[in-house]
């Protein structure tokens, strides 16, 4: 069962008590929950449930206002150096240059996240997923499936230790879906926290389910324990 | 090379190159620049400035166009979420405010190459001394200098403050009025025909305005950045 008393020393996340307000608003509640290593979260919740905030929280984007965040065993916001490169983030925002061609886009955020082989690594993630024809495409110029596939290119550069997946799979056809499911999935050592609104997909790969609702913790349990029942209140 | 430099040099490159594909930052400058010139020469009376109006005039015009481009320099960062890729990379919010600041002096450097000389055509009453030429360049560049240690802290307080459009003008100009105040001291006898000598006190106050804010941009860029 996840959560305080599944806590390891070796945990991936660590939330206790954790809160996030904006003014007065409370937009994430009292969390708590413990992600061992190489585990899967599936986060779940209606849209404006604090699903994107808990991970820009988790990816050091973010500050806690209270309560206890530890990701990867650095203490943040004060450790959140400590987890650059090994934190790969998939947001809704693309964060890529538009003018920039696919290729150069991932050249240069390789360059920053120190990157051994940079030539090498683009290729071979280019391949991966499906972008070689339109490597030297402008970003600008691409669909949204092709720029999605982007995005998860530059988010597995550094090969990061937590992904943390805003609808990863959003705008993909199922060609491409299912190339960017296995390319984005689970690996030894690879922690996960997806947030998605398809709980029939995220039950099934996920170790740990978290749902949210207005910020607060309304549904954590193993995908075995969850009813549809659950899964209904929490959209209701 | 050490990482620091080498993460300047990859954001500095990311600049031209995003400069050279979709120019923005230098024809908003230069347009902006010589438009002001042109307007100058048809709305002073006689059309001609020398010496401290021929300074001001030739300053401000650079003070208004590198608050427009500081606003575009820092677009993609707030626009694209080119700062939040950035802050998931191990390279430090001071490479990325040094780059920034590099990328917004060498624009400035190309705006007086195209606008100094288009100043002088349009405004200035009897040419540019040419004993005087290599003084007036090194001032504007000791300027641009500035301009651009300034420019990077109030870009990167604009741009994490996602307000940028108002941030900018509404810090960049107050800071920058002592420096266009020693530049315009500095510049005014070298407009002037014959040209004059400048006192030695305006290239020193030059010199420590550009190296404080240097040194403020470096110290407090991780601070702005990051939080």
């Amino acid at each position: 069962m996840p959560g305080p008393e599944g806590a390891h020393p070796d945990a991936a996340v660590r939330l206790e008590g954790l809160t996030r307000r904006r003014g007065e608003r409370l937009v994430l509640s009292d969390l708590t929950l413990v992600v061992p290593v190489g585990v899967t979260v599936a986060l779940l919740g209606p849209n404006g449930a604090g699903k994107s905030t808990l991970l820009r929280v988790l990816a050091g984007l973010m500050r806690p206002t209270a309560g206890v965040c530890s990701v990867l065993g650095h203490a943040l916001p004060a450790g959140r150096h400590a987890l650059r490169g090994r934190v790969g983030y998939l947001a809704h925002e693309p964060m890529l240059f538009r003018d920039l061609t696919v290729r150069e886009n991932l050249t240069h955020r390789a360059r920053l996240l120190r990157v051994d082989d940079i030539p090498a690594r683009v290729a071979e993630l280019l391949e991966a997923t499906g972008l070689v024809r339109r490597a030297d495409f402008p970003v600008h110029a691409l669909s949204r499936g092709l720029t999605q596939r982007t995005t998860a290119a530059a988010t597995l550069l550094g090969d990061p230790e937590l992904l943390l997946l805003d609808e990863p799979l959003a705008n993909l056809d199922p060609s491409a879906s299912g190339r960017l499911g296995e390319l984005l999935g689970p690996r030894p050592g690879r922690t996960r926290v997806i947030a998605g609104h398809d709980p029939e997909a995220a039950l099934a790969e996920a170790q740990i389910v978290l749902g949210l609702r207005d910020g607060a913790p309304a549904l954590l349990a193993t995908p075995d324990r969850v009813t549809d029942a659950e899964i209904g209140a929490l959209y209701a | 090379m050490t990482p620091w430099l080498s993460d300047v040099r990859a954001v500095l490159a990311l600049e031209w190159r995003r400069e050279r594909r979709a120019p923005q930052v230098l024809p908003t400058m230069l347009l902006f620049s010589v438009g002001a010139f042109v307007l100058f020469r048809f709305g002073l009376q006689d059309g001609r400035v020398d010496g401290p109006l021929a300074a001001g005039v030739l300053l401000v015009t650079t003070l208004l166009a590198a608050v427009l481009g500081i606003g575009r320099l820092w677009a993609a960062e707030q626009d694209e979420g080119g700062l939040d890729a950035y802050r998931l990379t191990p390279a430090s919010a001071s490479a990325l405010v040094a780059a920034k600041g590099l990328a917004l002096w060498s624009f400035l450097l190309v705006l007086h190459a195209v606008a100094l000389p288009a100043f002088v055509f349009l405004l200035l009453q009897d040419g540019l001394d040419g004993g005087a030429i290599l003084r007036v360049v090194a001032g504007l560049a000791l300027t641009d200098l500035g301009i651009a240690a300034a420019g990077a802290l109030v870009g990167a307080i604009a741009a994490a403050a996602r307000s940028r459009d108002l941030l900018v003008p509404l810090l960049a100009v107050p800071l920058l009025i002592p420096l266009v105040a020693m530049a315009s001291e500095a510049l005014a006898p070298l407009l002037t025909s014959p040209a004059k000598v400048t006192e030695v006190r305006w290239w020193v106050g030059l010199a420590l305005y550009d190296g404080v804010f240097l040194l403020v941009s470096w110290a407090v860029s991780d601070g702005i950045v990051e939080d």
